[in-house]
């Protein structure tokens, strides 16, 4: 039986700063109205909508939020933002809280998601270029839906849709430096927001 | 001959070849250059901003330098989603805090005077247009198309600056010169579902299906769209659609370039037609064999 | 020799709990001219002002200093009381000792040596005030009321029955507003014309009232008292004093596609029209744009002038249109008309008149989504707006004042609510609420506050026009804060089924002939769709068309939506800062019915009691210019923002400037700007200021303790 929540501003300050932070949008500016939910393609098929992530986070349950189906699911069609009457940038701070969620090891509610999106970004930091049927082949195997897509692998294989031989850039190694230069940047933005937490108590 | 600096995607050159050959095909018709770039890399697609978006700053700030390196200053993509990261990431130059930083991870100065544009709004110049109109000969007559943005050609508007979000009519005034007949449906700039065809299977059904849906309930003989992951996930799927019980669809995706290449006379298999993997051949075979209108 | 009096507030303890004020009346008691200085807890009080007039007879007392607040608080008070007492009322200064001083200070020793040193300024500028009077001006006893809409009809009755004249100027051909668009009203369903008609019927027969329609403000100048006012009276093409209102000329005109704007584009009128059964004056006015006689007319004096004939020889003419065909003359209204009331070569007249005051109650127009609303201010988001929503693409997505007129027994439809599409009773009707309103995006953050009340009403009434209908409404907060409000809101979903959904609407997209409207209950947690017949768009309050030019000719103040800003906002709300003009209604924000009839009457009360003095005092702290140095290089002409210099010829033959005392505020730019230091701001001669100054810098500067005091941003 779940409790009521506790209310106490100093709970989840640090992921929450970090939000605001890197997104560059107020969380207060958010007068719940739904308009994002009501329109967001994925809101019918999830725990939490738009509306209820911005509003856990207003409430400073940055847990509910990171741990939601909602957050993952989010493809970043921009619906949201566009009909936003607060002009807020939802996209932005949705992909910050995976930031944080990642950077912390959360567990991902569609551990699908972040899988994938590993999978898809280790292919082109070896290679510089995304490798379709190493992704697919990658993400199958490590999500555990082996068979996920084979039915479509045979019709685009004879189609010459699908390059099996994976090929790199001649500059993949400026692709993997940047891969480097962007992962360091992001575990000081992640230490400087814990620190500026820290500091503000 | 007017050239761009090109930057096909890694899509063009895998799942989404047909986008490709029919692009080239159709440029080389109307005079357009397009110089692909010298060794791209990918953009990041929805991955690398979603798990960190210096990420993907950084893979796009490259691709821009080496635009910059071709000595055009008009780069055209074809795949609205490399477009949407192309545009986010100069965009984002525009404000200097946040452009020192894109410098710092792409390793150096990054160009801010390269104008992005997606290859749909290339194709509709004024100009270009009237080029088109006259160099048509086998109008699409009788063809119901259901013109399908996507999400990212013009969302979000502050950025991409590109028609109206949500009425957008460049794809439909395209259709009607190329001789189409345009039906008004509601899926203009619904969304397909993007990755989650793979990772989420059964929403990315959900999503397409009910654009196939809607695109039949308005009467359109085949959707027409410019992004290659919608096309994968309205083409490719209408099979899993069948099976998982949502709908029994049997309708053409073609790529608008596809389209123009039918109505400039070109052949199918040199556009990528055939490659589909529902069948986009049988719609044109109704449309009637080239003659001037 | 000046005697003078210093009285030292505590003001409770906003000035007591950072100054030493005794210390304060002690230091005042040794300047110079001083014979007097005391404290006291708050001088505003009538013990306070009582102790200020027994000391000026105790002590002989020519000249005051109170030493409390802003003198924007109590200066009018403080300066009757003084001349109650005998001491003339420009002979008072106030230093103000809390907002410039206790309430920016923390440390005591140095707000105590700031506040001596403004009590000493003040001392030093008092033995050097003139004793001025003030000025008379006349008063012409007319009131000009702008807009005849409920709030300029209810102002217009008051004042012409307190006995004096008004004229109700109204710009478009009949007097009501908007609320003779209404069917019914909230919270009391009283049928809307029903309330209003006798209302206008009154003004009309009014023997203290002239009516204007069709005519607008050109010009304004004057002040409180005396406004000269150019009036436009539009060609009206009937001559109202001898049409008896028949009717046979509309019946019969030819010209019937003209859209109506009184049904809001929903129904058709003729060029020659009456814009509603009960419109006021009940005489028609003719739509020269689309009516063919005018057209004809002027067809004929162009084709007349290009060929060099006179204007008298251009009626024989026979003009061709655009397309080479004849054009038809018509006339079919002048030859039908029995009085012989028809003048298709009416032109506009402009009229000048003079009142004592003015009330604006321009009203308001609505949110229009093609962003029509938006002239004279800057436009905020692309357009049209609310593109998701697909009004103007979808016939059946309408305003909610389109659904007004659909309502309306004497509407397009005769009160039949049908689809613009197909004509067909819609079952499910959606309504979206705070469209252009609370919405930064469209630069409309505020709240309409009538919205939330008349969709409630709308779902009252379509329930009761069909009990098989069913209504959503998709809302984001009720706001239902008068009397009787929120149990109306509650009434319209406990008794007539209105289902309240509280989320915004992402879109509304068509299918099947019907509309999906594709909303989120955050109550629940779920994306809701709806399958409507018909969607009602909520759209919220703006500035009128035109407010902006019309404020900007009064010379009164607005803010960034056009609306007019009030004297104070508590404590003055019928008031302009502009003496003389007063406002009604939603010219000065969104406001339900009740609240604009109060304000109105409201307003009248100030114009009678304005009216019930024999003339206009000036305040005499203005400028004056001495003539004998002036070298008329015009700059302070340049400089007033008022207007209020002209030039004179005195003897010798030379112009000199001369300063309106009436309409001059005595803000002091000529007397700053003069090269010749000719003007005088009495009241603020050079001596006062200079000894002002000096009073400053010929005291010691006590040695500031407290180096560290932190930011000085304390209000109490």
């Amino acid at each position: 039986m779940p409790d009521a929540l506790r209310l106490n501003p100093a709970v989840s300050r640090d992921a929450i700063c970090f939000v605001e932070t890197t997104s560059g949008q107020s969380l207060h500016d958010c007068y719940q109205c739904g308009k994002c939910a009501a329109g967001c393609p994925l809101a019918r098929a999830t725990d939490l909508s738009p509306q209820q992530i911005i509003r856990a986070l207003q409430l400073g349950q940055a847990d509910v939020a990171l741990d939601s189906r909602g957050l993952w699911l989010c493809v970043g069609c921009q619906t949201c933002v566009t009909r936003c009457p607060c002009e807020i940038d939802l996209p932005r701070v949705m992909d910050a809280l995976r930031v944080w969620a990642m950077a912390n090891g959360r567990r991902s509610a569609q551990r699908e998601v972040p899988i994938f999106h590993r999978v898809f970004l280790k292919t082109v930091e070896l290679l510089g270029r995304a490798y379709e049927v190493g992704v697919v082949g990658g993400f199958n195997t490590l999500s555990g839906h082996l068979l996920g897509s084979a039915d479509l692998g045979w019709p685009m294989f004879v189609r010459g849709k699908l390059k099996p031989i994976p090929r790199h850039i001649r500059g993949r190694a400026q692709v993997a430096a940047i891969f480097e230069r962007a992962e360091a940047m992001r575990a000081s933005e992640i230490t400087a927001a814990r620190k500026a937490e820290g500091a503000a108590r | 001959m007017t050239a761009y600096a090109y930057y096909p995607g890694c899509s063009l050159h895998g799942t989404g070849i047909e986008y490709a050959k029919s692009t080239n095909a159709v440029c080389r018709v109307l005079g357009i250059e397009l110089k692909e770039l010298e060794d791209w890399n990918c953009c990041g697609a929805s991955s690398a901003h979603t798990v960190n978006p210096w990420l993907g700053h950084g893979l796009v700030a490259r691709n821009l330098k080496l635009a910059a390196a071709t000595g055009l200053k008009d780069v055209v993509l074809p795949c609205t989603a490399c477009y949407a990261r192309f545009k986010e990431t100069t965009h984002a130059l525009g404000d200097p805090a946040v452009a020192a930083r894109i410098e710092e991870v792409a390793g150096g100065n990054v160009p801010r005077d390269l104008a992005i544009e997606p290859l749909l709004k290339i194709v509709v110049e004024p100009a270009r247009m009237e080029h088109l109109q006259a160099s048509v000969v086998r109008p699409l007559k009788g063809l119901k198309v259901a013109p399908y943005y996507g999400c990212l050609l013009t969302r979000p508007p502050d950025v991409t600056h590109f028609d109206d979000p949500e009425d957008p009519q460049t794809l439909d005034q395209l259709m009607r010169v190329l001789g189409a007949e345009v039906v008004a449906w509601p899926g203009k700039t619904a969304c397909c579902g993007s990755n989650l065809a793979l990772t989420r299977t059964d929403i990315a059904l959900d999503l397409s299906h009910q654009l196939l849906a809607w695109a039949e309930a308005a009467g359109a003989d085949a959707i027409v769209t410019a992004c290659p992951m919608c096309h994968s996930n309205l083409d490719t799927r209408q099979g899993q659609m069948r099976r998982s019980g949502r709908g029994d669809h049997q309708m053409a995706v073609y790529y608008f370039t596809e389209l123009m290449g039918v109505a400039l006379g070109l052949g199918l298999s040199e556009l990528g037609i055939p490659k589909h993997l529902t069948d986009a051949v049988a719609p044109l075979t109704r449309v009637p064999a080239e003659a001037r209108s | 020799m000046a005697r003078i009096g210093v009285f030292v507030c505590h003001c409770g303890t906003n000035i007591a709990g950072t100054v030493d004020c005794p210390g304060v009346a002690a230091a005042a008691r040794k300047m110079p001219g001083v014979v007097f200085a005391s404290d006291y807890k708050y001088m505003c009080s009538e013990p306070g002002q009582k102790l200020i007039q027994d000391t000026i007879a105790a002590e002989k007392l020519d000249r005051v200093v109170v030493a409390s607040c802003s003198p924007r608080m109590h200066e009018p008070t403080v300066r009757r009381t003084v001349a109650a007492a005998g001491v003339n009322p420009y002979r008072m200064e106030m230093a103000n000792l809390r907002e410039h001083c206790s309430w920016v200070h923390q440390d005591k020793p140095v707000a105590t040596a700031k506040a001596i040193e403004l009590v000493g300024m003040m001392v030093a500028k008092v033995s050097r005030d003139e004793a001025l009077r003030a000025g008379r001006a006349e008063l012409t006893k007319r009131l000009l009321v702008i807009g005849g809409g409920i709030a300029g009809i209810q102002a217009a009755l008051d004042v012409a029955n307190a006995g004096y004249q008004v004229t109700l100027l109204e710009r478009t051909p009949t007097i009501g507003g908007k609320m003779a668009m209404l069917d019914k009203t909230f919270p009391t369903l009283d049928c809307s014309a029903c309330i209003l008609t006798p209302l206008m019927v009154d003004v009309a027969q009014h023997p203290n009232i002239t009516l204007m329609t069709s005519a607008e403000v050109e010009e304004v100048h004057g002040f409180v008292g005396n406004f000269e006012v150019a009036i436009r009276q539009k060609a009206r093409y009937v001559d109202h004093s001898i049409c008896n209102g028949c009717g046979t000329c509309w019946g019969k005109c030819p010209v019937k596609d003209v859209t109506s704007e009184f049904d809001q584009g929903m129904g058709k009128r003729t060029a020659i029209y009456l814009p509603f059964p009960q419109a006021i004056p009940n005489k028609p006015v003719i739509d020269a744009p689309h009516c063919r006689s005018i057209a004809y007319r002027e067809a004929q004096l162009k084709q007349a002038a290009e060929q060099g004939l006179s204007p008298e020889e251009a009626g024989k003419l026979k003009p061709v249109g655009p397309d080479g065909k004849k054009l038809v003359p018509c006339g079919i209204c002048e030859k039908l008309c029995a009085t012989k009331a028809i003048r298709f070569d009416d032109t506009d007249r402009v009229v000048k008149e003079r009142f004592g005051a003015v009330i604006v109650a321009s009203g308001y127009d609505l949110f229009m989504l093609d962003g029509s609303h938006d002239e004279a201010l800057a436009p905020q988001a692309r357009k049209p707006y609310y593109g998701e929503y697909g009004y103007g693409r979808y016939p059946d997505v309408i305003t909610a004042l389109q659904l007004e007129r659909l309502m309306n027994a004497s509407g397009p439809t005769k009160g039949e609510v049908v689809r613009p599409s197909d004509g067909k009773h819609p079952k499910t009707i959606a309504f979206i609420a705070c469209v252009g309103s609370r919405d930064e995006k469209v630069g409309r953050p505020y709240c309409s506050k009538i919205c939330c009340m008349y969709t409630a009403k709308q779902a009252i009434m379509l329930k009761e026009h069909d009990p098989s209908v069913q209504t959503y409404v998709f809302y984001m907060d009720l706001r239902a804060a008068g009397r009787y409000y929120d149990e109306f809101t509650r009434r319209a979903q406990e008794t007539f089924g209105a289902q309240y959904l509280r989320g915004r609407v992402s879109r509304v997209y068509p299918q099947n002939g019907h509309y999906v409207v594709q909303g989120y209950d955050t109550l629940l947690g779920r994306a809701i769709e709806v399958e409507a017949d018909l969607v009602v768009l909520a759209n919220g309050v703006t500035s009128a068309r035109g407010s902006v030019d019309l404020m900007q000719t009064l010379g009164i103040s607005y803010d960034g939506y056009g609306f007019i800003n009030e004297a104070h906002v508590k404590l003055r709300p019928v008031e302009t800062n502009t003496a003389g003009i007063y406002l009604a209604g939603c010219a000065a924000g969104p406001k339900d019915i009740p609240d604009t009839v109060a304000q109105a009457s409201a307003a009248a009360v100030k114009v009678a009691g304005l009216f019930a003095r024999p003339f206009i005092e000036t305040e005499p702290t203005i400028s004056e210019v001495n003539q004998a140095r002036c070298v008329a290089c015009h700059l302070c002409e340049e400089i007033c923002p008022f207007g209020a210099v002209t030039f004179v010829e005195v003897k010798g033959g030379r112009q000199v400037a001369q300063i309106n005392p009436a309409v001059c505020k005595g803000c002091g730019l000529c007397t700053a700007g003069c090269r010749g230091r000719a003007i005088l701001l009495h009241g603020f001669a050079d001596q006062q200021v200079l000894a002002q100054v000096e009073s400053l810098f010929a005291r010691p500067v006590p040695l500031r303790a407290a180096r560290s005091e932190p930011e000085p941003l304390l209000s109490k």
